[in-house]
């Protein structure tokens, strides 16, 4: 059983614009994203999701606060410790961030010749049935260039996935994707996470669908971090900036619950 | 009093921006030296780096240093021939090209084509996430990215501006003795008698020390290109960013010359 969940403790975050000025993106702030299970962060752009993401990885330090991960503190951990950090990590990019003067083999290959020190036979064994599994056999020779968008989601994907990652993390894994290929890529998560059994953090716009994968939600607005312990509970939420949330980006489904209140 | 305010303001904070930018670049020089000695090797990507900045930069350093040299011998047998001394045509070509021209030029034109190109391949995998990608799984963008390129570069410069003297002399040679007519013996040994290793020696390190300052520059404006004050951000910051690397690359290249020669004659 995965027990590595993470922990925020009066985390917070500072910007210096280019006029000078400071922009709060988090401030002080605290939550449990528990093992296991599946966390959706949303909010607006610019409202900091995909740094809160950075800081988790260890691409970014806090400004004061602690970030634990399966009870160590890993708060501006350097060199060896953040790089076995990072190997309990996998990412799947907004944009997949696949190397472009890679194949795709040699993309999901990466890890594998880089982190382990299994023969070319394993990795290349390895790195097919990943492929396979994610509808991609057939693809291994083309170039990032080449591919779809939904297919270079399945790639990265499946790069995130060759070191067995104990936590996922997905930012924006659906920009710019069909509804139906926005589809097909959930249910390759909820598939992915069933048979890995990893700890999912998506980080998304694309509400409510997104929330039909969360069994928690926490929404980011001007700094401050609301948690609620599923994607129903918002609903019920007596915050103002929570109830324009429900209202402009679930619209009907809710709709009626924000009346009756 | 309030225009002056803001004037000091934005002085205080360029300061401040520059001495940040000059600290990351030296943390930066620091990582990519060590990522040399970090295991293991990534060759195919130092081969690629040879192959890219050595071999591809062939065919630009041949033109630049033909004309170089040739433009050096019609220039060098007007002047000595006032003073009756074309038999030193030789030596003045190969002393010009061995100590200043060739180590110069040859560093100029690989931060026009290969740094620049450097620049922007690493600022585009910045803002399309590949290294925080590579970060991500724990590899060291430093021995699998930048160091190669450092290697390939110690390695290519000095054989290219080694290239470039060669050329020269021989379009030295061409237009001093073929289009002029000076001796061809004496052009060959007032070049034996005058150069000395000292004089090679001098060449090369300035030819090393220019390597090392276009990776450096070039590949470090390409890595923080999202941090950089005032770059903006998407492919106009990558654009913007790569013109700057071969600007600065070019002014130090030259201020290095200067140095070295100062130092080192």
């Amino acid at each position: 059983m995965n027990t590595t969940g993470i922990e925020f403790k009066d985390v917070e975050k500072t910007f210096l614009r280019e006029d000078g000025s400071r922009q709060v993106i988090l401030d002080r702030v605290s939550f449990t994203i528990t093992a296991g299970k599946t966390t959706v962060i949303a909010g607006g752009s610019g409202q900091g999701k995909s740094v809160t993401l950075k800081l988790i990885l260890g691409l970014m330090r806090p400004d004061g606060g602690k970030i634990l991960v399966a009870g160590d503190d890993v708060t501006g951990v350097r060199g060896k410790k953040l790089k076995e950090l990072r190997t309990r990590f996998g990412v799947l990019f907004q944009g997949s961030a696949l190397f472009d003067s890679m194949t795709v083999f040699d993309n999901v290959a990466l890890p594998l010749r880089e982190r382990t020190t299994k023969s070319e036979s394993e990795i290349k064994k390895q790195v097919l049935a990943s492929l396979d599994q994610l509808e991609l056999l057939g693809h291994e020779n083309k170039y990032p260039a080449q591919l779809s968008g939904g297919m270079k989601k399945r790639a990265g994907l499946a790069r995130a996935l060759q070191l067995q990652p104990e936590i996922m993390l997905f930012d924006e894994p659906t920009t710019g994707l069909d509804p139906v290929m926005t589809q097909e890529i959930y249910h390759l998560f909820a598939r992915t996470q069933e048979q890995v059994g990893y700890t999912a953090i998506i980080v998304s716009h694309d509400i409510p669908k997104v929330f039909n994968l969360a069994d928690q939600v926490i929404i980011i607005n001007n700094g401050i971090m609301d948690v609620f312990p599923s994607p129903e509970a918002i609903q019920w939420s007596r915050k103002p900036h929570i109830r324009e949330f429900v209202k402009t980006t679930m619209g009907e489904i809710y709709q009626s619950h924000l009346v009756e209140q | 009093m309030l225009v002056q305010q803001n004037f000091i303001s934005r002085l205080g904070s360029t300061g401040l921006s520059s001495v940040v930018d000059l600290g990351r670049m030296g943390l930066y020089l620091v990582q990519m030296g060590l990522g040399c000695f970090r295991m293991p090797f990534h060759f195919s990507e130092f081969m690629r780096q040879m192959n890219f900045i050595g071999v591809g930069s062939l065919v630009v350093i041949f033109f630049t240093a033909a004309s170089t040299g040739m433009v050096l011998g019609l220039q060098g047998y007007y002047s000595l021939h006032k003073y009756g001394a074309e038999g030193m045509l030789g030596s003045a070509v190969a002393l010009t090209l061995i100590m200043e021209l060739g180590p110069v030029l040859t560093a100029l034109m690989v931060a026009g084509r290969a740094g620049s190109a450097m620049c922007a391949e690493l600022g585009i995998m910045r803002i399309s996430e590949q290294i925080d990608a590579l970060d991500c799984m724990a590899v060291d963008p430093f021995r699998y990215l930048i160091s190669p390129k450092l290697l390939a570069a110690i390695i290519s410069v000095p054989l290219l501006t080694a290239f470039f003297d060669v050329i020269g002399i021989a379009g030295g040679y061409i237009a001093g003795v073929h289009l002029m007519g000076v001796n061809p013996g004496s052009y060959f040994e007032g070049m034996q008698s005058s150069v000395t290793n000292h004089d090679i020696l001098l060449g090369t390190v300035k030819s090393f020390v220019f390597a090392v300052l276009i990776v450096w520059i070039c590949s470090g404006r390409g890595y923080f290109v999202h941090v950089i004050k005032g770059a903006g951000f998407g492919a106009r910051s990558v654009s913007k960013v790569t013109t700057q690397a071969v600007v600065l690359t070019s002014i130090s290249v030259l201020i290095f010359d200067y140095l070295l020669t100062a130092i080192l004659i």
